[in-house]
């Protein structure tokens, strides 16, 4: 048999690889359009007004979207604090030694952790050891340890990304540290700091297992932090398992998709700021 | 040097020695900057320059490998004394630097950075500042319409302007210059230059440049440094006509450099 | 100047707070989940297949093997998709084009896998039940399904080692007359190896956790599977299952499968990591 020439080989290759790239695209474009072309039509005014009626065949999700607001919300409100501290203090108050290590490689390995893993620890620490129960609390309390790592990551990258000369005018006009870094590079870098922040809540609110285990999956409205609230992703999980109601299934998981369609906009429009600005 | 000449020096730089990692960037290096006086220092790439502007406002300090010996008095106190205060220090001896660096925020909020890190809120105060440095920036007339449009808007001369207007808000008593018209237009750089004469009425100048010609229009004294040392300093008059080393003529006749 | 220091100690204490929810995790689980596998042997618990909570027999052997089967199935699929998406994306897509493929893969990973799960249950399982028979619910749905979730991490990391190999390499291969192709399987791919290695192991990390979409497409019987097409339970979903009427030696037992899972999930990232190190390594001082 004759070898191939290097072209031909080529040509082979790039369209088979055409070919994967398509099939990706297709695959996304396939999936969401299932969703909501089968979910759209049920989404209407008292769909996303009322309560459920007899586990969820009938009525709304009202509370489940309340309940995901809160419970992801929540777990952002925790999470981007502490992870744009660990951010500023790893790119601004110290230089790489044995501490900023051992710092990156415990987010690193938290990054790798599965949801369900999450979802035991937070059951068995807040919601029993701490004896916060199964409530809205433990939900946001484990997905910020779960989307800590994200935002510690982005905030990192969007602050190396501020020029190092800006440092050198803040000082040179008088600054101290502090001023500079929460005057001129947290400001600089706000905009990538977002797009993360954004992007935690878009998994927070996408996330099952570990919300199963913490926040529980009570139909009603979470009337404090400490009550137990079912969010949306495990509502269309248990409708969907059960075959409870196929219709508010595809209905549910299509506020979800169009829910996190929103965000990566939002995220993607962000960070689009942040390259469209000078320098 | 007599002690009347000690008392008149606005800085005085005493066996200065400064290594980075260990390995030595400036020798023994002795030096004083007089009130009103406008000092150009000029030598080769790699000569100490910079680093000797960075040692007098201290923004080695950010270099972790930074190591000095010797003292640098501002007004007869060691600016690496413990109890100084950096952020004061530095609004003291005001620095431009080489690439005209605005922050990403209007023109206004550029200028009134300094004094608000400062803790000057008084609105009067502030916009007194800011025509006050403008005009002695040479940058008033093309900027007073628009002070609150984004400061990266303006051209690389007027935003180099800027950075000095920037620094003059604060009003400082020492102005150190790093090559300030290295990327600028023969007109930004006449204008800066005109603003550096008319401002030792109140302030000493240091200006480092790699242009010789700019060292003998603009400064009183000139220092040649070389390789970390300086070889020498006196009226530039006497430095461009009759140096004393000849190494020093080489240099400015453009043997090497 | 001590206002500064106190600044610093703060920002350190907080910046702890990964590494000490890492410690938490770690200690909570083992606590909870270490006891049972001792009581029961590390023989019984791990080796046999006989998992029946109400007599007390706890084996996950099955569970293992099916976690084992239907990760390494997914990740045949998401490494030829999620490579072959990167290379296109890093060497051969038109800039316009990238622009529009890059967010769809970060949309991908963006997506609940609750949905992912059902839209497996609802198009694939039937498929796979009609065309290829079996229950459909099946180690090749769960892989299939798990594939292209993995898709988007093997992709995005695969990119980041392309895009660290100098760019002095493919002019010099393109100079020397070689072909894109021969460029990119010959010098690119070769230098980015511990990148693109790395990239491999994380999504393996990523599908041997999985959950939500694994339960709704697996099955989950309690068999060690024979073929592609029998339904299997993995460690996870042998977790969420149970979890919620659990209690117990039976909740430790699901405990117990969490450190197995735990365990598999660190050795598979310090693997990742360090091979991260290596390919960042190789990037530099060459």
């Amino acid at each position: 048999m004759r070898r191939v020439s290097p072209r031909t080989a080529q040509r082979i290759v790039v369209s088979i690889m055409w070919l994967l790239a398509a099939a990706t695209v297709g695959t996304l474009v396939f999936i969401i359009a299932f969703i909501l072309v089968h979910g759209v039509p049920h989404i209407t005014w008292e769909f996303l007004t009322q309560s459920p009626v007899s586990m969820g065949r009938k009525g709304g999700i009202f509370p489940m979207i309340v309940g995901t607001a809160m419970v992801a919300g929540l777990a952002v409100i925790i999470a981007a604090p502490i992870g744009v501290a660990t951010a500023v203090y790893l790119t601004e108050y110290t230089r790489e030694s044995r501490i900023t290590a051992v710092i990156r490689f415990g987010a690193d390995c938290l990054a790798g952790i599965p949801s369900i893993i999450f979802g035991l620890f937070g059951f068995v620490f807040f919601t029993i050891t701490l004896g916060m129960g199964l409530s809205v609390v433990s939900g946001a309390l484990t997905l910020a340890l779960m989307v800590l790592p994200t935002i510690v990551r982005t905030s990192e990258e969007a602050i190396r990304a501020v020029p190092y000369a800006y440092r050198e005018v803040s000082y040179g006009l008088g600054s101290t540290r502090w001023q500079m870094v929460t005057r001129v590079v947290l400001q600089s870098a706000l905009p990538g700091i977002c797009t993360g922040i954004v992007l935690s809540l878009g998994r927070s609110i996408s996330e099952t297992a570990a919300v199963m285990l913490t926040a529980g999956s009570a139909l009603g409205l979470p009337s404090s932090l400490f009550d137990s609230s079912r969010t949306l992703a495990l509502h269309f999980y248990i409708l969907s398992r059960e075959g409870v109601s196929m219709s508010n299934a595809y209905a549910t998981a299509s506020v979800l998709i169009i829910s996190i369609l929103v965000l990566n906009v939002f995220a993607y429009w962000l960070m689009h700021k942040l390259v469209r600005k000078p320098r | 040097m007599t002690d009347s000449a000690e008392i008149r020096a606005k800085v005085r730089v005493r066996n200065l020695t400064v290594r980075f990692a260990g390995k030595e960037t400036l020798r023994n290096l002795s030096l004083d900057i007089y009130p009103n006086e406008r000092l150009a220092i000029i030598g080769p790439a790699s000569s100490g320059k910079t680093t000797f502007l960075r040692c007098l406002n201290r923004l080695n300090d950010l270099q972790h490998t930074f190591s000095h010996t010797g003292e640098i008095l501002l007004d007869g106190k060691d600016v690496y004394d413990p109890d100084v205060d950096l952020a004061r220090l530095r609004r003291r001896m005001g620095m431009v630097y080489a690439v005209p660096e605005p922050l990403p925020w209007t023109i206004y909020e550029n200028l009134v950075f300094g004094a608000r890190l400062a803790g000057i809120r008084d609105k009067d105060d502030l916009n007194e500042r800011v025509e006050r440095s403008l005009k002695s920036a040479y940058l008033w007339e093309e900027t007073k319409d628009r002070l609150h449009q984004p400061a990266h808007n303006l051209s690389g001369g007027q935003q180099q302007r800027l950075c000095l207007a920037r620094v003059l808000a604060l009003k400082p008593e020492v102005l150190l210059l790093d090559e300030p018209c290295s990327g600028l237009d023969p007109i930004s750089t006449a204008k800066i230059e005109d603003a550096l004469v008319e401002l030792t009425a109140s302030l000493s100048i240091v200006l480092v440049t790699n242009n010789t010609k700019q060292a003998s229009r603009v400064s009183d004294r000139t220092a040649f440094f070389l390789m970390g040392e300086l070889i020498e300093v006196g009226p530039t008059q006497q430095i461009f006509t009759t140096p004393a080393h000849e190494r020093t003529d080489a240099y400015i006749t453009g043997q090497f450099g | 100047m001590k206002q500064d220091k106190l600044i610093a100690l703060a920002l350190l204490m907080v910046a702890f707070s990964a590494v000490s929810g890492l410690a938490l995790i770690t200690v909570f689980i083992f606590k909870e989940g270490l006891p049972i596998i001792v009581k029961t042997g590390p023989g019984n618990f791990f080796l046999s297949s006989d998992w029946d909570p109400s007599s007390g027999n706890f084996g996950i052997f099955s569970m293992i093997a099916g976690s084992l089967a239907v990760t390494l199935c997914a990740m045949v699929i998401g490494t030829v998709f999620g490579l072959g998406l990167a290379i296109v994306l890093g060497e051969f897509c038109p800039p316009g084009l990238a622009a529009i493929l890059k967010p769809v893969v970060e949309l991908l990973a963006g997506i609940p896998s609750v949905v992912y799960g059902f839209v497996g249950v609802v198009t694939i399982v039937p498929l796979i039940r009609t065309y290829l028979g079996g229950p459909g619910l099946s180690v090749l749905a769960s892989s299939i399904v798990l594939g292209i979730m993995v898709l988007p991490t093997v992709t995005s990391i695969s990119m980041d080692a392309l895009r660290a190999v100098p760019r002095t390499y493919w002019q010099g291969s393109i100079a020397l007359g070689a072909t894109k192709w021969q460029t990119t399987h010959m010098v690119m791919l070769k230098a980015a190896k511990s990148g693109i290695a790395a990239a491999i192991i994380l999504g393996m990390g990523r599908a041997v956790g999985e959950t939500m979409a694994v339960i709704m497409v697996a099955g989950n019987t309690l068999e060690v599977p024979h073929s592609i097409l029998d339904p299997v339970r993995t460690l996870t979903s042998n977790i969420a299952l149970e979890m919620g009427y659990a209690s117990g030696q039976h909740r430790e037992a699901l405990f117990a499968t969490g450190v197995t899972l735990f365990v598999i999930i660190m050795i598979l990232n310090t693997i990742a990591l360090a091979m991260a190190r290596r390919g960042a390594g190789e990037g530099r001082t060459r």
